[in-house]
């Protein structure tokens, strides 16, 4: 892990050199490397990644959003690329919000394609240039985001068959019971001692 | 085939059929449009989604542990493919070592995992061609892999075997046994197998220059597994980034030459020829020791210690209530699932749930060149190339 770390921290050095512009920051982690692009770069810092003979990523692992909605821009695009040649990995993060579109990788990677409109299903992130941005995995005639954070886990609409009627209907979610939802960071009011095991975690973090 | 069907307007030959969603040959849930020229396909749209489930939602309301068991609903026909990158995300962003016993029955049941979705391919592919014989010969295989994975996890498919630090429970002694006179029957059926399909006149017309895959479509659209490999390309995950102990076994990586179905099949047959292998390697190499990191925070303690210990007690409430907390960051973690590269993207931020997982999905790529690959084809060939990309909908949906 160590020289996979030092290859990567190299090969940082390298692509901020070289992406003068686009590379916002860079992170080596567990063995990986995080590079955060600028938004309106994406596409020539792609193209760079995979013509570049010490990148060479050639293939699109990847693509998918991730919600932070306490931030100005609340999503981030995230990019995982593979180099079967060079046998190495990097990941791209895009920070973008719900009216920005990102540009499409898919006049690159045609494989782009079902991964941005998963992304734009599941998250609303909005893409220029794609040729057929519609929902993928949701159903005919979905409303709303269902992996934003503010959408609740049971979604709005429930479906069943009525006889009378013979068909499907929906209608809005109706739960016998809360969704059970435990606080397991703060169990009791007032406790000020640190479960053992959990020094390590955020104190303030909100369980929820 | 086709239940309506409305003829396009410009030309009477052309005209869009409606495959699926509860067409045999559709592999479970996918609905394909398909626009043909008679009987020439000029495009396929697939509408995928059928069966998704949220998973990746779900798990944001897990603890870690609670998360695991969708893993095995997935890709369900090798199941503990899929726990296995779960538990290699969380042990790399914790972590965590996994002793040794541990890793070698991870790979033993990840290999089973294999032979388990090797069969089912093959037997339904062939089904979807025609041949009705194989797929019970196969089963009868599969059933026996089935009741090892009932074995050691009490269950036959939802297994949630495989935890952060090690498996859950140790392999009986009498089960390792079994496992090693199952590996050597196994290549004899699956000569008998063999001996059908390979040679078979029909078999060949169906597959061989069908459904051509070359360099150039593996990198646009993102291929991985045996679709990389029937092409002669040698990428395998388990020899250029190994993990747990595959860099200390040894195996062969079969690669085809054409890239089409049939080179596929004969790819896929010889692999589980090596995973076979690598099984009786593993077998021979298992020595007693401890299944599951006993001195970390996210193993519960051993049912003889909690009888007697009070923090054990506690330790175990506490894991099973609150679960572990994950150190904050991300990490991607892949493993050679069967079917290509299966991997899980964790984003941490520090607490007993995971902030954010994204499950790359082999088959999500490789029935998006469905289109690519279909274009041009005949209609017959359209189930013959599907069966052989090897799509379970669990995953591409999930």
């Amino acid at each position: 892990m160590s020289e996979a770390s030092e290859n990567y921290a190299d090969l940082a050095a390298h692509l901020e050199q070289a992406l003068k512009g686009a590379f916002l920051g860079h992170r080596v982690a567990h063995g990986e490397l995080t590079v955060r692009i600028d938004r309106d770069k994406i596409i020539e810092a792609v193209k760079f990644l995979r013509e570049d003979r010490l990148c060479l990523f050639e293939t699109l692992i990847d693509i998918c959003g991730v919600d932070y909605p306490e931030r100005a821009e609340r999503f981030d695009v995230v990019y995982h690329f593979l180099s079967m040649r060079m046998n190495h990995r990097i990941r791209l993060k895009v920070a973008t919000d719900e009216d920005t579109p990102v540009a499409s990788l898919t006049g690159l990677f045609p494989g782009a394609d079902w991964f941005e409109r998963e992304a734009f299903d599941m998250y609303g992130i909005q893409f220029s240039n794609h040729p057929d941005l519609r929902r993928i995995l949701t159903d005919y005639g979905f409303e709303g985001y269902p992996l934003r954070k503010d959408f609740p886990l049971t979604g709005h609409v429930e479906v069943r068959w009525d006889d009378l009627e013979k068909r499907v209907v929906y209608e809005p979610v109706q739960l016998t019971q809360e969704y059970r939802n435990f606080d397991f960071l703060s169990p009791w009011e007032g406790m000020t001692s640190v479960i053992p095991g959990d020094e390590k975690a955020d104190t303030n973090e909100e369980g929820a | 085939m086709a239940d309506d069907m409305t003829s396009a307007a410009e030309s009477e030959r052309k005209f869009t059929l409606n495959f699926g969603p509860q067409h045999p040959a559709a592999h479970g849930v996918l609905r394909m449009i398909l626009d043909l020229d008679g009987e020439v396909v000029d495009r396929v749209d697939c509408h995928i989604g059928l069966l998704h489930r949220g998973t990746e939602k779900l798990l944001e309301y897990k603890t870690y542990l609670q998360g695991l068991p969708y893993f095995d609903r997935l890709d369900y026909v090798s199941p503990m493919n899929q726990e296995h990158a779960w538990c290699l995300a969380i042990e790399r962003l914790v972590g965590i070592e996994v002793p040794r016993r541990a890793s070698l029955i991870r790979v033993i049941y990840a290999e089973i995992g294999r032979i388990l979705n090797h069969l089912l391919n093959i037997g339904t592919q062939i089904l979807d061609v025609g041949a009705l014989t194989p797929i019970t010969w196969a089963f009868e295989e599969r059933e026996k892999l089935m009741v090892f994975y009932e074995r050691a996890s009490g269950s036959r498919l939802h297994s949630a075997y495989f935890r952060p630090g090690g498996v859950h429970q140790d392999l009986p002694p009498e089960l390792i046994d079994d496992i090693a006179q199952w590996c050597e029957q196994f290549p004899e059926k699956l000569r008998h197998i063999e001996d059908l399909i390979t040679e078979n006149r029909i078999f060949k017309q169906r597959n061989v220059d069908i459904g051509n895959v070359d360099l150039e479509t593996i990198l646009d659209w993102g291929f991985s597994g045996v679709m990389v490999r029937g092409s002669g390309h040698a990428w395998d995950l388990r020899r250029a980034q190994p993990y747990e102990v595959y860099d200390e076994l040894d195996f062969r990586i079969p690669v085809g030459k054409n890239g089409d179905n049939y080179d596929r099949y004969v790819c896929r047959m010889d692999e589980m020829i090596q995973s076979n292998e690598i099984i009786k390697q593993c077998l021979e190499k298992l020595e007693p020791g401890e299944v599951l990191a006993s001195d970390s925070k996210v193993a519960p303690p051993r049912r003889g210690e909690m009888k007697r210990s009070m923090e054990a007690l506690i330790h175990h409430f506490k894991l099973y209530t609150e679960g572990f907390h994950v150190p904050e960051g991300e990490v991607y973690a892949a493993v050679e699932a069967p079917k290509g590269e299966f991997g899980v993207y964790l984003v941490s931020d520090g607490s007993n749930r995971p902030y954010r997982v994204k499950l790359r999905a082999p088959g999500f790529p490789h029935l998006h060149a469905m289109d690519h690959l279909c274009k041009g084809m005949m209609l017959a060939d359209v189930s013959a190339i599907l069966g052989s990309l090897d799509i379970v909908f669990g995953e591409i949906d999930r």
